[in-house]
């Protein structure tokens, strides 16, 4: 028996959350005095996937397959379960990315055990059934959720479990998987990146305006301080609405869920939709001439200003302590 | 074409999500409920390639109780020709699962579609695993759809990146923003919508695999440290103490 952590790759690296769901795998691993084992699907260096072990995995089970270089449900999926019944996995933790998201209802499938998406702490056991919270509508409440079946798939949300290194010795062990044919219906034709900047998702810091911009001339003074804060640019619904910011940069319910580690919103009144897209979010600044915007009662900071006013005044701060 | 879109009948975005007095459920007093609004923007698309030329039936399904009729109604005044509710009140992803694969065994349809999540439960496993049930592909967060011989290109839009994919029908898409947009339902819709059909089915037996114990509300913010315009630099420190300067 071992708990099962799936590594996600991306740009030849096994992605940040990946190592949250691997510290997650590891609780849970320690809880249970389980090995913990990691299934990692991608032709990458061996001294990568032995960042595994920073976090506690003592074997990575490597899927090199060049059929596999790019993401696909259907064959990713038949690839963790090959691995989960070769490691006899009692639990399988996977990190609720996108990609994880896709997998995760395929492997509850194929292992015929329960799963659980967005989970936000380790599972306790009550009357020997397993039980674990989890967010549920938007992030507006905690559910906590259980289960009768033994064996069960984690799936961690996003920024929620922090990382903890347990360095242990790792070890990696070559697996061979070969999708089948109906593993392979779909075809990649294309990949691009939407933009040159960081992804919404994956930023630990987002600069968001909104309508108090007044229009999409005044953008520069919200790209500059994203750049000089490595941060991606993201906008209210109503900007998105009027094509003053492309669509993908649209955060809220029915756009794109973040949950940086801090959050600057510029100009936004901090609608309840816009607040259910965000409020994963570590910290939460805000900007604002209305004192009365909504926001400011989701906020960790507040300004009470004409962002006209504040935000050169900020670039031009940023810019003196980095000197 | 026959196109299959599974909606939700889920809380409206704007509601403030408030707890029974035992803490087991959401008090659903004075909630409005809609379609999910991912799926909606799927019932766009069906609509829109129908009326592009691709003939067919566009039909809509919801795993609910009675109260998920006006909701289905709505997808039918938004321009769908039928719709079918299977009974039951679980929320269980797989129990929900297995009835809508139960159900397109049954039925064939040449597309599914999905929202990329529910707005209620928010774990994007319904798809996947209809998928993986009736034995289809599923491509998840798509952001375009066009129809072609039989084969379905999409757009998948995930963190930061677009992948153009191809995938052969019959299979299962879900939508996110920018797949169409959202529609109104005119008067006339409203009207027709009284008398297009409307199939109740009883479930089919299957354990569940989840239950719901109960539910918190996340902790309120401790209240909000202000700081006045001409202090920005404090901005500067507390970026700073997190690293991020």
């Amino acid at each position: 028996m071992a708990i099962l952590v799936f590594l996600e790759v991306k740009d030849n690296k096994i992605r940040k959350q990946s190592f949250e769901a691997a510290t997650y795998a590891y609780d849970l691993a320690q809880m249970l005095n389980m090995p913990l084992k990691a299934v990692c699907i991608g032709n990458i260096s061996g001294e990568e996937v032995q960042k595994a072990g920073r976090y506690g995995v003592e074997e990575v089970y490597q899927i090199k397959g060049q059929d596999l270089d790019k993401f696909l449900e259907s064959p990713y999926a038949s690839a963790v379960v090959a691995v989960a019944q070769a490691v006899n996995a009692q639990h399988v933790v996977v990190s609720q990315t996108f990609n994880g998201k896709s997998i995760v209802p395929r492997l509850a499938i194929k292992l015929g055990v329960a799963s659980f998406s967005g989970v936000i702490a380790l599972p306790t056991i009550a009357n020997g059934e397993i039980q674990v919270k989890r967010t549920a509508y938007s992030g507006k409440t905690i559910q906590i959720v259980g289960t009768k079946s033994t064996k069960c798939i984690f799936s961690v949300k996003n920024n929620a479990y922090k990382i903890t290194e347990n360095p242990v010795t790792c070890s990696i062990v070559d697996f061979e998987f070969k999708p089948s044919a109906e593993d392979r219906t779909v075809t990649v034709k294309e990949v691009s990146k939407l933009s040159d900047k960081v992804s919404l998702t994956e930023a630990d810091v987002i600069v968001s305006a909104g309508r108090g911009l007044k229009g999409p001339e005044n953008w520069g003074m919200i790209e500059e301080l994203a750049s000089l804060l490595g941060a991606a640019t993201a906008c209210s619904k109503p900007v998105a609405d009027v094509h003053w910011r492309p669509h993908h940069e649209h955060v809220g319910q029915t756009g794109i869920q973040v949950a940086p580690n801090v959050y600057i919103a510029i100009g936004i009144s901090g609608a309840i939709q816009h607040l259910a897209g965000v409020n994963a979010s570590k910290t939460i600044i805000v900007i604002n001439k209305d004192p009365e915007a909504p926001f400011f009662k989701a906020a960790d900071y507040g300004v009470v200003g004409d962002a006209f006013e504040v935000v050169p005044n900020l670039i031009q701060a940023i810019k003196s302590y980095k000197g | 074409m026959n196109t299959l879109i599974c909606i939700g009948h889920v809380p409206d975005t704007t509601t403030k999500i408030q707890l029974t007095p035992d803490g087991k459920q959401i008090n659903k007093e004075g909630v409005t409920f809609i379609i999910g609004p991912y799926e909606e923007y799927a019932i766009s698309r069906a609509l829109e390639l129908k009326e592009g030329g691709i003939p067919g039936k566009v039909s809509v399904i919801c795993v609910g109780g009675p109260k998920a009729d006006e909701t289905l109604r709505k997808a039918l005044a938004i321009g769908a020709d039928e719709a079918f509710r299977i009974d039951t009140e679980s929320t269980d992803s797989f129990f929900i699962a297995h009835q809508l694969a139960s159900f397109i065994k049954e039925n064939p349809f040449d597309l599914i579609m999905m929202g990329k999540e529910s707005i209620d439960r928010n774990a994007s496993e319904v798809p996947g695993m209809v998928a993986e049930l009736v034995g289809v592909p599923c491509v998840t967060f798509c952001s375009f759809l066009e129809v072609n011989n039989g084969k379905a290109t999409v757009r998948r839009e995930v963190d930061g990146q677009v992948e153009l994919l191809e995938v052969p029908l019959p299979a299962i898409i879900t939508a996110q923003k920018g797949f169409a947009e959202w529609r109104i339902a005119n008067m006339r819709g409203i009207m027709a919508a009284r008398t297009k059909p409307l199939k109740v089915i009883p479930a089919k037996e299957v354990e569940e695999k989840t239950y719901v114990v109960g539910y918190e509300l996340p902790s309120a913010k401790k209240s909000c440290t202000f700081i006045q315009p001409e202090n920005v630099g404090q901005i500067v420190n507390i970026l700073a103490e997190r690293g991020i300067l």
